[in-house]
């Protein structure tokens, strides 16, 4: 009997390979339209995706971290990735929503009281994906650091700054958490009788102090539907690795191998124990993917990409070219390593992502590898994630 | 109704303001529904567009309020995220403006442009933002930035806030993206989104992460009411929303804040204002008056009466009977009592005040609950459809505004019967529109297109004072 494997579409302008968008299928002229991504979540929620993420950043599209690159032969321009999965959530039913938003130069007040509400319009499908942003571009933007060490370097001083990066998401990401608990489920009294809408016991400032900021709290927004949205987190190295371990639900990692996978795998186990995070070990591989049920025209669309972009696509995650077939052998056996799902990033949008629903599920359900049909329920269902407790909650009957 | 003159009378525009956390909002009522679902949200926003309204609008407060140390529970209590929850309004409704108050204190330009850039997107062009300053400390311990604002700049940081949001909206002109598949060029020019901005408050620079928008920038708001926040939405907003919806008060403000104008080269149609209106809506104008007495009942519980007293008095009132005289001292000058509400402003000169208060109580024998209920707001509009509206249209024709944001007071269902009954009068009176005629809110408010205003940057490619 195979597990069955959770899945997530990774959602990124035309796809991730950077040529995507000159595909006769892509869209290219519709990414910052509401039509351009209420049809791609729909059709990953055809495909009984267990969630979508949407990349962003508080910067242009650009291969260099400290600037624009004027490059002209590539998708630059995007939306709020917050802003595309709320006007998607009342459109769609079933789909996780994962908007990444930017820990570090940002309010952590913010992004709770939106991820809430985006648990809230989506009735218990939010997820939010911290980003670091490590590059000076978005220094510039926001202009608030009076200091600003480069952590992309190999000396000392890059370490250390490296370091305290992922703190201060950590710190952020602690902040959001303790947001969302800050009320009980139950603060709402509505008691006629006594006049009281809320029953202020149950509101709780949260008085996180830490190295950089303070947060007093309570949030604004009511504690959402699923009590603690799911945190997912990209780590490709041992310092994001262990901030991800520590801070996030899913851990999204990116091994070449099925080796480099195994020992990631227990790397984060252990940190999530060290740390101790109950509940399933959630780490999810990433694999950029172009998928055609005919392998020579899976490798002749790759190579036709190559060429339009006139250099080699590399990335920090696998690339998988091939059938559907292929990459349901790949993903089955690769879960050995203890791997619980993959988050598919598909090189060409839509192209791709038709290829995982309409080629890859099937493939994966006729092995008994995937779910044939949506059962109700929040995301944090989906993934097995228990509604947690309220950290504030005294439970005692009063 | 037929008019004498052929000259089309002045139109009426209409928005619809989700009830707010205050006690104008009364959610005893058994009718009253949910604050923070999506379904009511829904409700009322369709409502307004079933009622062809030009938006609806959405306020911020980033603290939960306190008195006496304390979170204030007898009002409405939690509020969404205004750009999430718009962002998701845009996908149930196809006309609708949408418009939310941000805070220029505690966010940062390139943030909030990319969020109402975004919204603009995803609305196809019907965003609109109430600018808005905090300034208090109370509320900035909720954020990394923290603090407080000197009073004397709050409005210095609105405005470069606001300029660095335009030369971020602007730093995009809306030709840049050819998505030539066959040439390969997915932009025509290498330079995108370029802006600099440097004032005392910000000093940014880089490319612009959002394309234009369809309306090039939000619909820009202003809600204050001092000299300053009045000289402030002349220079740069497009709609203003105030307190003075009667008549006398109405025609003074408009006048004031219209005149201002032209010294900033503007038209008078370039600032639409909008007073906030409550209403009070009956089959006839005798129930109707027993409704608005009944629901300023509900609004002004006992409790309530003694919180709002320990407002002005500014000192803890909870030993007092709301249903026995008011206070017989002064109040107390001094540091507030309540935190994180805007009207406590108010009363500029409480000792005054409450001794105005005690004299009428003593004169009229009004307890203390009487006492408030008597002298806070008033609804604006009493009586049924046919009194109100005409008392909107006319109050529109005489300059004493361009039309109401109107406050309902039941969550989500308070507009229902105004949409099903005012509406179609106001009508039939020529003065309200029968099908929305424009794609975008600046159309549904009359404004021109957004020019792109000089590129404030520093970049010696772009010439200082440059219009394009």
């Amino acid at each position: 009997m195979t597990r069955p494997l959770h899945l997530a579409v990774a959602l990124d302008g035309a796809g991730w390979h950077p040529a995507a968008w000159r595909l006769p299928t892509a869209r290219p002229r519709d990414l910052l339209t509401a039509g351009y991504w209420v049809d791609l979540v729909r059709r990953a929620e055809e495909g009984l995706v267990d969630l979508v993420t949407i990349e962003d950043a508080l910067a242009l599209q650009s291969s260099d971290p400290t600037g624009p690159d004027h490059r002209t032969d590539e998708v630059r321009g995007r939306l709020d990735a917050v802003g595309v999965a709320a006007r998607v959530a009342p459109v769609t039913q079933h789909v996780g929503l994962v908007p990444t938003a930017t820990v570090t130069h940002t309010e952590p007040f913010h992004l709770s009281k939106a991820i809430a509400t985006l648990d809230y319009v989506s009735q218990g499908r939010a997820g939010w994906r911290p980003q670091v942003s490590a590059g000076t571009a978005e220094v510039g933007h926001v202009g608030r650091r009076t200091s600003w060490t480069d952590p992309r370097g190999d000396d000392p001083a890059a370490r250390q700054a490296l370091v305290d990066l992922f703190e201060e998401a950590g710190d952020a990401v602690e902040v959001v958490r303790r947001l969302w608990d800050s009320w009980e489920d139950d603060a709402e009294i509505r008691d006629v009788a006594t006049g009281r809408f809320v029953d202020r016991d149950k509101l709780h400032y949260i008085d996180f102090e830490g190295r950089s900021f303070s947060v007093r709290g309570p949030s604004i927004t009511p504690r959402p539907p699923q009590g603690q949205p799911v945190v997912v987190a990209l780590a490709h190295a041992e310092v994001p690795r262990a901030f991800a371990a520590r801070s996030a639900d899913v851990v999204l990692i990116t091994p070449a191998d099925d080796a480099t996978a195994a020992a990631q795998v227990g790397e984060i186990v252990a940190v999530r124990r060290d740390a101790g995070r109950t509940g399933p070990d959630h780490v999810f591989a990433d694999l950029v993917v172009l998928l055609d049920d005919d392998a020579a025209r899976a490798t002749r669309r790759w190579s036709q990409l190559e060429e339009w972009w006139g250099r080699a696509f590399t990335s920090d995650a696998e690339v998988f070219v091939g059938t559907p077939q292929g990459l349901a052998d790949l993903l089955v056996a690769r879960a050995e390593t203890g791997l619980t799902g993959y988050r598919l990033r598909p090189a060409a949008l839509p192209q791709d992502l038709d290829a995982i629903v309409d080629g890859l599920v099937p493939e994966l359900q006729r092995r008994g590898a995937f779910r044939t049909a949506y059962e109700a329920g929040t995301l944090r269902d989906r993934l097995g994630l228990e509604r947690p407790a309220n950290r504030y909650a005294t439970g005692g009957l009063s | 109704m037929s008019r004498t003159t052929s000259t089309p009378p002045k139109q009426v525009h209409l928005a619809a303001h989700f009830p707010g956390v205050n006690n104008t909002t009364v959610w005893s009522d058994p009718q009253a529904g949910s604050h923070i679902e999506l379904s009511s949200f829904v409700h009322l926003a369709q409502t307004a567009e079933r009622g062809l309204f030009d938006f609806f609008f959405l306020a911020e407060g980033l603290r939960l309020r306190e008195q006496n140390g304390v979170i204030y529970d007898l009002d409405v209590v939690g509020r969404p995220d205004t750009f999430t929850v718009l962002s998701a309004l845009a996908a149930v409704t196809e006309r609708l403006g949408l418009a939310g108050t941000v805070s220029s204190t505690f966010n940062e330009p390139y943030e909030v442009a990319r969020q109402f850039a975004t919204l603009d997107h995803l609305s196809a062009g019907r965003a609109a933002w109430n600018v808005v300053t905090s300034w208090d400390a109370f509320t900035g311990e909720n954020f990394r930035r923290g603090g407080y604002l000197p009073k004397e700049e709050r409005y210095s940081r609105a405005q470069h806030f606001l300029d660095a949001a335009f030369a971020l909206f602007d730093s995009w002109s809306g030709d840049e993206i050819v998505a030539d598949q066959a040439g390969g060029e997915f932009l025509s020019r290498p330079e995108v989104g370029t802006f600099a901005h440097h004032d005392p408050h910000f000093d940014i620079s880089g490319a612009f992460s959002t394309p234009r928008s369809p309306q090039g920038r939000p619909v820009i708001f202003q809600a204050g009411d001092s000299e300053e926040g009045r000289e402030f939405a002349a220079a740069t907003a497009d709609a203003i929303f105030t307190r003075h919806a009667t008549y006398d008060d109405g025609r003074a403000f408009y006048a004031d804040v219209k005149g201002r104008l032209a010294a900033y080269g503007r038209r008078p149609e370039q600032l639409v204002v909008l007073p906030a209106a409550t209403f009070a809506l009956g089959d006839t104008d005798k129930e109707a008056a027993e409704l608005a007495a009944e629901v300023r009942l509900q609004q002004v519980s006992g409790a309530t009466a003694i919180k709002l007293a320990e407002q002005l008095w500014n000192t803890d009132l909870s030993e007092l009977d709301p249903d026995g005289p008011p206070p017989s001292f002064d109040p107390v000058v001094g540091e507030t009592i309540s935190q994180g509400r805007a009207s406590v402003r108010m009363h500029r000169d409480p000792v005054a005040t409450a001794r105005e208060w005690r004299a009428k109580a003593e004169a009229e024998h009004l307890s203390l609950r009487e006492l408030i209920v008597e002298t806070s707001n008033r609804q604006t509009f009493v009586g049924s459809a046919a009194t109100i509206a005409q008392a909107i249209d006319e109050h529109v024709q005489a300059d004493v505004c361009d039309g109401y944001i109107l406050v309902p007071h039941l969550t989500p269902g308070g507009l229902d019967r105004f949409v099903d009954e005012v509406v179609p009068l106001l009508q039939e009176r020529g003065s309200f529109r029968t099908e929305y005629e424009g794609e975008t809110l600046r159309e549904h408010l009359g404004l021109a297109a957004a020019p792109r205003v000089a590129h404030r940057t520093t970049d010696a490619a772009a010439p200082a004072g440059a219009v394009s």
